[in-house]
Order: C-alpha cells, then sequence, then structure tokens
C-alpha cells in the first residue's frame, strides 16, 4: 500500500495535534465508559477541557455531567465563574462540598486552617460511589509534576480508589483500555501531553474566557515562608478567611494566580500581566515551574504528589 | 481558531521520539540536557536536583536525576516504567516516551516504542555494537519506528576518535543489513543515521562545540527539527474507525432533528464532501456530505485530525465500524497473523479466550497456532508453546467479529491491536498484523 505519493495536508500543528488528542480520547471516555463524568473546577486546565468537549460532542449534549469538589475555601470569583460557564453551555453540574464530608465525619482536619486540597479525594470518592461513576475525566498533565511524567492517560484506580503506580495498564498506539468492574474507576486525562505553555496558547487561539483571578489585579498579601499569602478572602458564603497573623505586615501587591485551588494552598505570583497574550509571554519566559510557584501543598515532600495520588487523589 | 490546519504555518508541528539505551550509556544525560539546553528546566527543579546531587555526594548537578520519578523507583533504584517528558524550540513541540532498556523490560520498550516516529539509540563509544544495541535496533524496527538516529555517545572518552567513531557506524550499518533493517527502511523511505557525541559535554546536541570539527552532519537538535512527523511522508487510505456517534434528537431544533453524525479520528489518508465511502463490516455505501470540525465545516480533512462525518444517507453505523472511502474497500477478516509481545505477569494461555482491541472495535479471540518465538538479543525463532511476559512471538487468531485491518507495515493504526484479559480487565499483550 505505500507509495511514494506525498499527502495533500500539510502535518498538524503542535495545537491542532494535541486537540485532536484530546477529542479522541473523551470520545473514547464516551465510547468505552457507561457512566462518566467531568472534573469540572473553573480553573485554566478544565475550562479547556468543557471547549474540547464542546468540540467533541457539539452539536450533542455532553455525553457525561460536570461535577466539583468544592473544598469550601475557593476563591469566589472561580466558583461564579464556574457556575456561569456551566448554565452557558447548558450541561448539568453537580457539586459535591468537602464540608459536608466533614459534616458526615468522613473528613476530619487536624486544624481549622490546615489546607483542604488532601481532603478532596474523601469527597469525590463519595461522589464517586453516590453516582456510580466508572470514569472520572480530569485536567491533569504529565508536566506538572515528577509523579505525573508516568501517568496513564486511563489511569487505573481500585474500590478504595487508590492509584498502584506498579499496576497500571500498559498504554499502546492510541488503543486505550478503560474497561473496568463494579467499584473500580478510571481517571481519564485528555491533556496529559499538554504543558502550562499549550494551555495558554490554546486559551489564547480559542478565545476563552477565565476567572478573573488569573490575570494581574492589586490583593493584600504576606509574605510567609517565602511565599506570597493572599489574606482575608472573602468566600461566596460571605465568610471572609485568612486573616494576617500577628506582627505580619499587610502589603498590597499586584499579582495573579497560574493555579487555581483550595485557597490555603494556592500562592499568587507577582505579575503584571493582564491579559492572555501577556500570560503567554509570562510563561515562555518563567523560571519556576507551576507547581514550585505556587502550590504549598506539594513542597512538603518531593514525593507527596505521589502520596496523595496513592490515597485515591485525581 | 486563527490556526486551524489549513494555514499556511508550516513552523510548527509535532515529533514523538523515544530513547533506547541504559541509564549507563548516558541516557538520562541526552535527556537532561536535551530539556537543559532548550530552557525547558525551571530554576526550581534545578535547584531541587541540585539538593539531591549534593545529597548523594556528587560533585556536579546530575541532569539524569531529572528524569528518574517515582518514590518507589527511587527507592529501587530503577526506572520500571515508561516516562513521557516535553520540551519545545519554538518551532517544533516534541514528545520524548524514555522507556528502560534492560532485557526484562521489553514491554516498556515496545510500549514507548508504539507512539514514537523517530528512535535514538544510544551507544558507548567506548563498547561499540553490544547485544542491547541490536535488541533495542530489532524493537525498533519491529514496531514500525520509521526513522532510527544512532547516537555514539561518550566521544570524550575516547579523545573524541573519528576512527573510532566511524568502524562503530560500520558495524551497525553491517549488522542492521544483517537483520535486513538496513534494507526495509531504505525500501519504505525511512533512514539511519549517526551522529558522535557528548551528552555529558553537550557535543552535538543543541550546541556544535569545538571538539569534533570533523564531524560535519547534522547536530542532534538539528536531526529532531529536520526529522519527518508522523503519517507526513506518503499518501496513505482513508481509514476512519467510528468512535461515537452523535445524534442529538433536538425536537425543538429542526436543523438537528435528523442529525447524525459520526465522529472518530483520522487514522490515515484524507477525506473531502462528495466522496463516496463505504462502511464495513456491513458494507452500506454512501457519500459524504459534510465534514465537521467543532463548529468549523471544512471541505477536507486528513490524518490525525478528529472530526465529524455527515453522510448523504441514512445508513445504520455505529462505534466499531470503519469508514473508507469506496475506492479503496478491504474485505474485513475474521483470521488474523501477528507479532505479540506479552505485557503481562501472568503468561498467555492458549487455552482461554481474549479480547483483541482493534481501532474502536473489539473482538473475542482464540489463540490458533504459535509459529515461533524471537530472541530478542540473537533475533533467533524458537519453537514455544507459551508466551511469558517480554516474549516476542509470531501467532495466528481466530476472531469472533470481523475486522478491517492492515499490515502493520503498511499501517501502524489500522495494522495494530492490544489484548485484554477479561477478567483482570488488564491490557495483557500487544499485537502487529503481519
Amino acid at each position: 500500500m505505500t507509495t511514494t505519493k506525498k499527502p495533500n495536508h500539510k502535518p498538524l500543528s503542535h495545537l491542532d495535534w494535541l486537540e485532536s488528542e484530546a477529542i479522541y480520547i473523551l470520545r473514547e471516555v464516551a465510547g468505552q465508559c457507561s457512566n462518566p463524568v467531568l472534573l469540572f473546577s473553573g480553573g485554566k486546565d478544565s475550562l479547556c477541557i468543557l471547549r474540547l468537549a464542546e468540540k467533541a460532542f457539539r452539536p450533542g449534549k455532553f455525553p457525561f455531567p460536570l461535577m466539583h469538589i468544592d473544598t469550601g475555601h475557593n476563591y469566589k470569583e472561580v466558583i461564579d465563574f464556574r457556575d456561569q460557564r456551566a448554565a452557558e453551555l447548558g450541561e448539568r453540574l453537580i457539586v459535591r462540598s468537602v464540608e459536608d464530608s466533614m459534616k458526615r465525619g468522613t473528613v476530619v482536619l487536624k486544624s481549622p486552617d490546615e489546607p483542604r486540597n488532601k481532603h478532596q479525594s474523601v469527597t469525590l470518592l463519595e461522589a464517586i460511589e453516590e453516582f456510580g461513576f466508572d470514569c472520572c475525566i480530569g485536567g491533569a498533565r504529565r508536566d506538572e509534576e515528577k509523579a505525573r511524567a508516568k501517568e496513564r492517560i486511563m489511569s487505573f484506580r481500585d474500590e478504595f480508589g487508590q492509584w498502584d503506580p506498579k499496576n497500571q495498564r500498559p498504554e499502546l498506539w492510541d488503543l486505550y483500555n478503560a474497561r473496568s468492574h463494579k467499584g473500580e474507576n478510571i481517571r481519564a486525562f485528555p491533556i496529559s501531553n499538554w504543558t502550562e505553555m499549550d494551555v495558554w496558547q490554546y486559551i489564547e487561539r480559542e478565545k476563552l474566557e477565565l476567572p478573573s483571578i488569573y490575570f494581574a489585579h492589586q490583593r493584600d498579601v504576606v509574605m510567609r515562608g517565602g511565599a506570597i499569602v493572599p489574606i482575608n478572602v472573602p468566600l461566596t458564603n460571605g465568610e471572609v478567611i485568612n486573616p494576617p497573623k500577628t506582627g505580619e505586615e499587610v502589603i498590597n501587591m499586584q499579582v495573579r494566580f497560574r493555579t487555581v485551588g483550595d485557597i490555603t494552598c494556592t500562592a499568587p505570583v507577582i505579575s503584571d500581566a493582564d491579559n492572555v497574550s501577556k500570560i503567554v509571554l509570562e510563561t515562555a519566559t518563567t523560571t519556576i515551574t507551576e507547581r514550585g510557584a505556587t502550590r504549598l501543598d506539594d513542597q512538603t515532600s518531593d514525593a507527596s504528589m505521589e502520596q496523595r495520588k496513592k490515597e485515591g487523589y485525581f | 481558531m486563527n490556526t486551524q490546519h489549513n494555514d499556511s504555518n508550516q513552523n510548527d508541528s509535532l515529533l514523538r521520539f523515544m530513547t533506547c539505551g541504559s541509564v549507563d550509556d548516558g541516557k538520562s544525560t541526552l535527556i537532561g540536557r536535551l530539556l537543559f539546553d532548550t530552557k525547558t528546566i525551571l530554576a526550581d527543579t534545578l535547584s531541587q536536583i541540585e539538593r539531591t546531587s549534593q545529597k548523594r555526594g556528587m560533585e556536579a548537578v546530575d541532569l539524569s536525576l531529572l528524569t528518574d520519578g517515582l518514590q518507589a523507583e527511587r527507592e529501587q533504584g530503577i526506572t520500571i516504567d515508561v516516562a513521557y517528558r516535553y520540551f519545545s524550540t519554538g518551532t517544533r513541540k516534541y514528545i520524548i516516551a524514555d522507556a528502560p532498556g534492560h532485557e526484562q523490560y521489553t514491554r516498556n520498550m515496545v510500549t514507548a516504542a508504539s507512539t514514537a516516529n523517530l528512535a535514538i539509540i544510544l551507544i558507548d563509544a567506548r563498547k561499540g555494537v553490544l547485544t542491547q544495541t541490536r535488541r533495542h535496533s530489532y524493537l525498533a524496527h519491529l514496531v514500525g519506528i520509521p526513522h532510527i538516529v544512532v547516537a555514539v555517545n561518550k566521544m570524550d572518552l575516547i579523545n573524541y576518535d573519528q576512527a573510532a567513531y566511524e568502524k562503530i557506524c560500520a558495524d551497525y550499518l553491517a549488522f542492521a543489513n544483517e537483520i535486513g533493517l538496513a534494507q526495509s527502511k531504505i525500501a519504505a523511505g525511512n533512514d539511519i543515521s549517526f551522529i558522535p557525541m557528548s551528552a555529558l559535554n553537550g557535543d552535538m546536541l543543541v550546541d556544535r562545540l569545538d571538539n569534533m570539527p570533523w564531524y560535519t552532519g547534522q547536530t542532534m537538535l538539528e536531526k529532531l527539527e529536520a526529522a519527518p512527523t508522523a503519517h507526513s511522508e506518503h499518501a496513505e487510505p482513508f481509514r476512519f474507525p467510528v468512535q461515537f456517534v452523535c445524534r442529538p434528537h433536538a425536537s425543538d431544533d429542526h436543523d438537528l432533528h435528523d442529525f447524525r453524525g459520526f465522529m472518530g479520528r483520522i487514522e490515515s489518508g484524507e477525506i473531502a464532501v462528495g466522496d463516496a465511502v463505504t462502511v464495513l463490516p456491513n458494507g452500506y455505501t454512501s457519500k459524504v456530505k459534510a465534514i465537521q470540525l467543532g463548529e468549523e465545516k471544512l471541505q477536507s480533512a486528513t490524518t490525525e485530525q478528529s472530526i465529524t462525518l455527515l453522510l448523504e444517507d441514512e445508513i445504520d453505523t455505529s462505534r466499531g465500524d470503519m469508514i473508507v472511502k469506496s475506492s479503496d474497500v478491504k474485505e474485513p477478516v475474521k483470521q488474523i497473523e501477528a507479532f505479540v509481545c506479552w505485557l503481562s505477569e501472568t503468561p498467555m494461555s492458549t487455552a482461554r479466550t481474549y479480547i483483541v482491541r482493534h481501532t474502536t472495535r473489539e473482538s473475542k479471540a482464540k489463540i490458533g497456532t504459535i509459529s515461533y518465538k524471537v530472541d530478542v538479543n540473537t533475533l533467533e525463532q524458537q519453537a514455544t508453546s507459551d508466551l511469558k511476559m517480554n516474549d516476542i512471538a509470531r501467532i495466528s487468531f481466530k476472531l469472533a467479529q470481523p475486522l478491517m485491518v492492515d499490515s502493520y507495515a503498511d499501517n501502524r493504526s489500522t495494522g495494530a491491536f492490544i489484548i485484554i484479559d477479561e477478567s483482570t480487565n488488564n491490557t495483557v499483550g500487544a499485537g502487529m498484523i503481519i
């Protein structure tokens, strides 16, 4: 069948290739799983996935609902944006909250101000059981962290939601295996092969809207342990959290967030990038990794992400 | 939407490649240096590996630390799986599949090779062509990687000796001829090339440096930048496995009421509005009414694009069907012969029924005969009645469902399949159709 004739088309650009791969993965989930769900936080990666899902399934409805595991300590801007986006798309949004798990007694905090990110695992597993989901689509990327470099596109989790790095299915070609027995779960990562730069370039190309806190804004912060820590942050319920500690100097700074997550463990960076093209430029010239700069919870140990994943984290 | 495929933006593409070699050959250093010299490694990651290097009592920063990942592996001091790394040069994005090179990790190499379009095979200049070089070359060839770059590394340790380098190249070509690798590569328009290199110093990787003025060929990065991407070299027959059928039935929208979109990715070839198509295995025929990518309507589409096809006629088509051009129909078959790499710790059982997944279609499969297994070190064929992890054998299968297959040599998508064990749902084997 091999001929010397050349194809008429040029190869795809890197963004077109990544987009096409992600659409393919989303459609494989829809084709292979009986009850998948798309984890949607309102963050930039999951907003890309929503756009990809539109390209994958329109004019049909998404073959899965959206779900957010809310720590209760999310930025109001992000939560509002989450609700607005789900409404615009006309897709069903399920919200399950870590605070409900706390009320049930399944999440116990060591102290009231303990970061809640890692406790999302419990609430997620409870939601998976409640709805009987057999696959959760997430926005994790392999370039985010060492422990993710070997992560599969379709990652297998056992009945306890645990990720066993030694018990993962080999993935060859584009033949993904999303089969699972009852109680087991697949985590599907359509943008595994994207870098932070690819995400921003895609946001720019597709003209995606984002929560305002991704862009440079003035904010009251303190310097704590080498990181910029936002203080007096209002929540959706009107409560204000993260007061400065005694002796800390409150500074009003121009910052933006590179990742958004639980308020108590997501730090902003100093930036004057107030639009997407400036962020693309900033991303191209930064000297600090996304997580290194902004995630206070991953620095505890070299392997802390691996540990959390074993416990059922995304 | 300003950079779609049909722009004239030729200076942007994506290449997937793999590296074959062991830590001793400097494979991790090679990857580390590619990441480092293309400024992919950021300050905090660098300071992390600096700390680790110091902790281990090393004087210089060990770039190989960038690529060893999981706690479990670090404790054992080995890498046990395929890791994916990324870097970009501004004109190209690269995905590196990094697999350990030891014999017991044949399955990892095959996994890494399955998506690669180029393989870098590392040779230690002091040691020359070794058994593992043969193994890596055979596997890269078996899994159909079109472009092979033999990197003769550690040239600094042999005083950048040109004669020694040329002898290694000659030895390699002799061996490649012996196993038919060189001929088949050339016949298919593919290639084998050589680079003298020092990953540790950085000679001929991203920068040329001054140590080997006698070498005038491309540096490693130049080679990577110039390598053809998958599917860009030959016109191929159109293959479109249906992944998902979109039927919105929105009664309030008249236009959508009869919408029936066949969604999937073009595995090879090209398609245009008006082309006559046949749906296999049923053999229904129709014409392409429209091609959509998201909201966009396309006149034509090409390999690796995920699209939605709308046909003129209402025909019954579902996931697992294959749409081809009516001018290029291939009869579906219920018997296939393939090279299989066994991936599971549980050996293959000839008595059992397995599931074969080929494109988006699944079929139950029974093992027919095992012709022989291949010793990946000597390439000898040996009679066998069973298959253990990392074994490679030529096997025939009987299928419950007909599959439209191409030979793997012709088409790396429609010629490939995986074998699934239904009791565990694990992926236990990988097959390449002969």
